[in-house]
């Protein structure tokens, strides 16, 4: 995984509230074995025409969307189904953070081993994301803040080994391999066998 | 101190290293569900890291979400009735499965099915358990007490790797479930209810206890389809005690403990109940007793009324505009009457042999309305064989209806059973989300009685009416 510090860019906003990730990645995209290429998949429905054509009125079609790092999101974004296609999408088009007031828990665990940053924000500073699309801010990892154009900056909520994770760019399947006399010493004194 | 609810018994019996400020717990999978769509890309990473899969007999397998509903008599018929992409996973995970030996409830198995249908099937799910599957609808297997939970691929590989993953310790809500059900209200309708009242994020970050006099009266069919649908809940996962009703349901099943280990396994499984005295983050009541069968009228599960009432009234907000707008409904209006074009009777909610009885007892005698397309769907194989064996089959077929093989089918639409744009289905399964169904497909969710009651009128209606009640 790549490293995650510091994100510096414009905002993309889609304002609905519980955008389920059948919205993000609809399932006829399931069908692929690699995690490549699911950008321009990401939010098809909402995205093309009937001809396959981009709307041009739909954040992501806008001019500006297509460098941007942050998607700022309508509450509880990320909701249903726990297809991980939906952050491979978010990712491979080039967001790195999703800030929102809720997001659903499988999404956010999805999220954090793919390099996305959620961002849990107060109601206030939400409010004033979505009325001002195209914002710049500042996502910092390391001081879990981030930071609108007033130079006015909030916390966001990391624990410390997620946020460890993103700014190493560790791979927590290294971590769990490092406990492995652990499991083999909690398999063999457990008082039952599954 | 306090003592303990069933979801602390449960995760407290799984910690390998316990949870820290600095690190998240490390917890022990005791069954690992997987099916091909969500495995591909976690069987890559053991491969390019040269990884065996650390627990195979701790794994269950089969395929059911883009897998055909019709006959696949060889594999080479795959090619035939299913997409390329499609087919080409399920080859894959059948690949995937010899590769990294985990035994597979292919085609030719009678247990092949949607993978939480078959879990409970088989016996394998138990109460005490943890158990995780990459599809979110694993909660369905806390209806037995068990800790299950959805997550993503990369999680998948963890586990297949490992056996364990890195989780931090959710809270715990109790929902308490009061009264008494009226007849031709079941288990689907307290949930929808549920929903609406909590909505759909009502339950971040939480593992739920379904409690009360209700949940004890249901049965595990029942129970399952409570805890299937809480993660349109928002929670991470939902449970319910075991008690002589889970006990029941698992003896005699393939994969239960046998002799002296099953004794044992039932006194360790009677003794998870929570404690008098245990504490839960939140709790949340509902009373029953005056509930009518529900449907949706929106587009997520949370957006629901009773079958006999009006769509709320418009207060300007805009995801219910836009809801509406997706559904072709108006503000106010009555659900009874709406025309209906595709019913779906299947998924992992309702597509057990007491569904398929509950549809049956609808149709018998009677015919799908001319319009409306009809699509009954087993959970699985045996679910099929067992219908079969009682008949079910032919009253659907008399009816108009179309019986098909065990999988996921038009619950999620990737095997090719859509509902066409524009359409309107009344489904058995969990989701209403845009397009989930098919491309510009409306969904309202609905029991098996209201989704069989709607085929035949043609248009959205009170099932009551046709049994009686
Ligand atoms: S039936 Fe539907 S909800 Fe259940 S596992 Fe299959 S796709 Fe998911």
């Amino acid at each position: 995984m790549e490293k995650v510090t510091r994100i510096e860019s414009a905002t993309v906003v889609m304002p609905q509230t519980d955008i389920d990730t059948d919205q993000i990645m609809p399932a006829r995209f399931l069908t692929t074995t690699t995690k490549e290429g699911l950008g321009d998949a990401a939010f098809s429905d909402w995205r093309y025409d009937d001809d396959g054509k981009p709307i041009p009125d739909f954040p992501l079609n806008r001019p500006g969307a297509a460098g941007s790092k942050v998607l700022v999101a309508g509450n509880n974004f990320g909701c249903g189904s726990s297809r991980e296609h939906a952050p491979w999408g978010i990712v491979d088009f080039g967001f790195r953070a999703v800030i929102s007031t809720q997001i659903a828990d499988i999404f956010r665990n999805n999220s954090l081993k793919n390099g996305l940053v959620p961002v849990i924000v107060p109601d206030d500073v939400h409010a004033w994301l979505l009325a001002n699309p195209g914002a710049k801010v500042t996502v910092d990892v390391a001081s879990k803040t981030l930071t609108l154009p007033d130079g006015r900056s909030v916390e966001f909520p990391l624990d410390g080994f997620s946020q460890h994770c993103l700014l190493e760019g560790v791979d927590q399947l290294g971590y769990l391999q490092s406990q492995d006399a652990a499991i083999d010493q909690f398999e063999k004194a457990r008082s039952w066998q599954p | 101190m306090s003592g303990q609810t069933l979801f602390e018994k449960v995760w407290q019996d799984h910690i390998v290293v316990p949870e820290s400020d600095a690190n998240p717990a490390v917890l022990y999978i005791d069954l690992h569900l997987i099916h091909e769509v969500t495995t591909p890309q976690a069987f890559d990473v053991l491969r390019e890291r040269g990884l065996p899969v650390r627990r195979p007999d701790l794994t269950l397998a089969t395929m059911d979400h883009s897998t055909p509903t019709v006959p696949v008599p060889t594999l080479g018929d795959l090619d035939i009735v299913a997409e390329p992409a499609a087919a080409g996973q399920i080859r894959q995970m059948i690949d995937n499965c010899n590769e990294f030996g985990i035994a597979l409830e292919g085609f030719e198995s009678q247990h092949r099915g949607i993978v939480h249908v078959i879990g409970p099937e088989l016996g394998a799910t138990q109460p005490g358990k943890t158990m995780v599957c990459g599809d979110s609808h694993s909660s369905t297997h806390g209806a037995f007490g068990a800790l299950a939970f959805g997550i993503g691929s990369t999680e998948v590989g963890h586990v297949l790797a490992t056996q364990t993953l890195l989780q931090r310790r959710p809270k715990t809500m109790a929902i308490n479930i009061t009264g008494t059900l009226k007849p031709g209200v079941g288990a689907k309708d307290v949930v929808l209810a549920l929903i609406g009242q909590i909505g759909v994020d009502g339950g971040v970050g939480h593992v739920m206890e379904y409690r009360g006099s209700v949940i004890r009266s249901l049965s595990m069919e029942q129970r399952m389809t409570i805890c299937n649908m809480t993660i349109e809940g928002g929670a991470r996962a939902g449970m319910i005690a075991p008690d002589d009703t889970t006990v029941q349901y698992l003896s005699g099943r393939p994969r239960v403990p046998q002799g002296a280990d099953w004794d044992a396994a039932v006194a360790r499984w009677l003794a998870l109940p929570s404690d008098d005295d245990a504490h839960f983050d939140r709790e949340v009541s509902l009373d029953v007793s005056k509930l009518a069968p529900q449907v949706t009228f929106g587009t997520n599960p949370g957006m629901v009324v009773p079958v006999t009432g009006h769509i709320p009234a418009d207060t300007g907000d805009l995801s219910f505009r836009k809801a509406l707008d997706y559904m072709g409904l108006e503000a106010g209006q009555a659900m009874i009457g709406t025309p209906v074009d595709v019913v779906f009777v299947g998924s992992c909610t309702n597509s057990r042999l007491s569904d398929l009885r509950e549809t049956a007892a609808v149709l018998k005698g009677r015919k799908v309305s001319g319009q409306v397309r009809m699509l009954v769907v087993p959970g699985s194989q045996s679910i099929k064989q067992q219908a079969e064996a009682e008949g079910l089959d032919k009253i659907f077929t008399a009816a108009g209806a179309e019986w098909r093989e065990a999988g996921c089918s038009m619950c999620l639409g990737m095997n090719g059973d859509v509902v066409p744009p524009g359409k309107l289905c009344v489904s058995t399964s969990n989701r209403n989300f845009e397009g989930r169904q098919g491309v510009g497909a409306r969904t309202v969710l609905a029991s098996p009685q209201t989704a069989a009651a709607a085929a035949i009128a043609g248009s959205i209606a009170d099932p009551r009416e046709l049994t009686n009640h």
